[in-house]
């Protein structure tokens, strides 16, 4: 390949990074050449660019209630009107309240249908992202990882109104919070973890691949039904549980009920999940950064 | 000695043309490639790749001192806009580098990023953080931008109200207030009314006083000429002249004269990820027969074939005329005689035609360019670019001075006389 021969030149450069000061005047130099910044220069970059970030997350904020009548209502209806029908067909039906246990079935639903929401609307919000902003990819610079990563403020802000709705039905069943309730944080941070390895992975594989517009809807609907959401963990034999725990979001969306409800926790399922959503968020985001330098040119 | 601001050094860039190809493919297209490449590589081990490829940048070189204003000129198609992408960092080189020195800010298109569901202050701020500011810049230099774009009163409306002008006022005057030390500039004038272009104009030209860095791409040679005391022609990829604006200029001009097989008309490749695409265009007689050289005494047509794969909202044309000194002699936007015809043409084959009216232009050589957009395609303004597609001479038969009579019309002017009626006297 002829690109080869280039490369060689690009490392006669003594500095790694693309941005260094110039001997000359202080002013900030831009190498550009064949394999483009190192990766720490592209994160350092993020954070430089961190207003864009910011003002995309507000501006999704802003656009998606435009025009509509209930406007941010719906980030209360969404989750409320899901768990009564679930509570409906799964906990009276189907008979599953019976199985979970002391807390009331709307409360338990609903304490795992909110992580679950942020995580499903985060993952077809950032799947998309990068190619719902072809135009913005072709015409100017910024760190790409701005994109999928500006795309999760609006399931987080859905996700914080939703929790103040979930105390309030804490409140009207008479489920009162315990001391694990301070581990909540810690296990929306695990689940964030997983949302951004998935997302960041499956926007850039989009930009590729437009398969993968089509496999988000079917991949999100069959991890809800592979992730302890309208039922509990326990539900499943103990020698089995490590495997529904590799999906990175059963082990911290139990966790996440489990603060709420003050249940206990399975701490080993909650560590596992978390490190599969860790590892995925590692190498998808590695990934990502290796290739965003592509995207320009294929989305 | 001035300080280096732009150092390019063997810059190339190949695309693949499997790549190119690869804007819809599917991941079982892919597959299908990758085996078909590996089955090719079994049977013909050395197969030549150069098919496949296309080097749309090939080993340019040049340095801009500190605060020099370069223009860079060449056909569509020649590299112009892959050497501002890879300046820009949107995409990688394939070989040689580039350095840069001072913050880059580049302009390659009016108005990427605007939300049409925000107001104008949103947009301001979003925009302003797009193209590089932080926040806090963009509140400094926010009432200078306001200024510069006269829509204050329109500040708290949604964009998508906002009229076409307004909206490119708006968006230049972001871009225009970024006040980097090196500004790529891809042929963004091309828009708007001509004394807001002016005004563009000038506000490059108080940016290059600063003592900044400043390459322009365009095909507005008058422009150029204008602002740009040193041109770079590149043509296939390559770096073709670089010297003194008016002596490039000449040379890239008498070169696309002398194109002859391109001269009254141009054919385009079929792009199918465009929604709009102009397939060819000629200059044709009052006869619709193709015709470079016409008289004074005939309409000139430009006759445009096109194709609309889907219908887009707002599509408008604009169509400049230019001589061959580089003067803008008229621009004709599509919705200037009222009802815009092309807005949300439907889907098929259509034929535009836009005719200059007997003894209008002068007698010389003209240029065409042609650019289709809308402010409400969601790829970006541009929707279909075919740049100086055409070209044709004219020549004045009629008078008796013929091509040697002065001045820019051939309009002839009846000279009447009437017998002038006696002031009665005081």
């Amino acid at each position: 390949m002829r690109s080869r021969r280039s490369a060689s030149r690009a490392v006669d450069l003594s500095a790694d990074a693309s941005q260094v000061l110039s001997a000359a005047g202080a002013r900030r130099a831009t190498v550009i050449r064949p394999r483009g910044a190192s990766p720490w220069d592209r994160l350092f970059d993020l954070f430089r660019y961190r207003d864009l970030l910011i003002l995309l997350a507000v501006r999704d904020l802003k656009v998606r209630y435009k025009q509509t009548v209930l406007g941010a209502a719906w980030a209360v209806l969404q989750p409320l009107v899901t768990m009564v029908v679930l509570h409906v067909f799964f906990g009276q039906v189907l008979g599953v309240a019976e199985r979970v246990g002391s807390a009331a079935y709307p409360v338990f639903l609903y304490a795992g249908l909110a992580p679950w929401m942020l995580f499903a609307a985060a993952t077809t919000a950032t799947s998309g992202s990068l190619v719902n902003e072809a135009g913005l990819l072709r015409k100017v610079y910024f760190p790409r990882l701005v994109l999928p990563i500006a795309a999760l403020g609006a399931p987080l802000v859905d996700y914080l109104i939703a929790s103040v709705v979930l105390f309030g039905l804490m409140a009207w069943f008479g489920v009162a919070a315990t001391w694990q309730v301070a581990l909540l944080p810690i296990a929306v941070v695990s689940v964030l973890i997983a949302v951004v390895g998935m997302g960041v992975t499956l926007a850039g594989l989009t930009v590729r691949f437009r398969d993968v517009r089509h496999v988000v809807p079917f991949l999100v609907q069959t991890l809800f039904f592979l992730t302890p959401v309208i039922y509990p963990v326990t539900i499943l034999p103990t020698q089995w549980r490590w495997l529904i725990q590799l999906n990175p979001m059963a082990g911290t969306i139990e966790a996440c009920r489990g603060a709420i409800l003050g249940t206990p926790i399975d701490y080993a399922g909650w560590g596992l999940s978390t490190t599969v959503g860790a590892l995925l968020c590692v190498v998808g985001v590695a990934w990502f950064i290796r290739a965003e330098r592509r995207f320009a040119d294929i989305v | 000695m001035p300080q280096p601001a732009i150092q390019v050094e063997g810059l190339s860039k190949r695309y693949r043309l499997g790549g190119m190809r690869s804007i819809d493919q599917t991941l079982r297209e892919a597959i299908h490639d990758k085996v078909e490449a590996l089955w090719r590589k079994v049977r013909k081990p050395a197969r030549d790749e150069n098919d496949q490829t296309l080097w749309a940048l090939r080993d340019v070189s040049f340095d801009v001192a500190e605060g020099e204003v370069v223009g860079i000129v060449g056909r569509n198609g020649a590299g112009k806009s892959t050497l501002l992408k890879l300046l820009s960092r949107i995409t990688d080189p394939t070989q040689g580098q580039a350095t840069i020195f001072g913050r880059v800010g580049s302009l390659l298109e009016v108005g990427t990023g605007f939300h049409p569901e925000l107001t104008g202050r949103e947009n301001i701020y979003l925009n302003g953080t797009i193209l590089g500011m932080t926040r806090a810049e963009v509140r400094d230099k926010f009432d200078a931008i306001v200024d510069f774009a006269e829509i204050e009163r329109f500040l708290d409306t949604p964009v998508k109200r906002y009229s076409s002008g307004m909206f490119v006022r708006l968006a230049f005057a972001v871009a225009a207030h970024l006040e980097p030390e090196v500004l790529l500039v891809d042929e963004v004038l091309a828009v708007g009314d001509a004394s807001f272009q002016s005004k563009c104009l000038g506000k490059m030209g108080d940016v290059a006083r600063d003592g900044r860095t400043i390459l322009f791409v365009s095909h507005n040679m008058a422009a150029i000429r204008q602002m740009c005391p040193r041109s770079v022609w590149i043509d296939d990829g390559r770096l073709c002249m670089d010297g003194p604006s008016e002596q490039v200029v000449d040379a890239y001009l008498n070169h696309t004269m002398r194109r002859g097989e391109a001269g009254h008309g141009a054919v385009f490749e079929t792009d199918p990820s465009k929604p709009f695409q102009v397939k060819q265009v000629e200059v044709v007689d009052e006869h619709g027969r193709p015709a470079p050289t016409l008289n004074c005494d005939q309409p000139v047509t430009v006759s445009i074939h096109a194709t609309v794969r889907r219908p887009v909202h707002g599509l408008y044309g604009y169509l400049q005329v230019f001589r061959n000194d580089g003067h803008c002699v008229l621009e004709s936007d599509s919705f200037d005689a009222g009802a815009n015809p092309l807005d949300a043409l439907p889907v098929g084959e259509h034929r535009l035609d836009v005719t200059f009216p007997p003894r209008v232009l002068g007698h010389g050589g003209y240029q065409v360019y042609l650019n289709f957009g809308s402010s409400m395609n969601d790829g970006g303004f541009d929707v279909d670019t075919p740049g100086v597609c055409c070209q044709f001479q004219l020549s004045d038969t009629r008078t008796a001075r013929g091509d040697g009579r002065r001045g820019v019309l051939s309009t002839i002017l009846p000279w009447r006389v009437a017998q002038a009626t006696q002031a009665k006297a005081a």
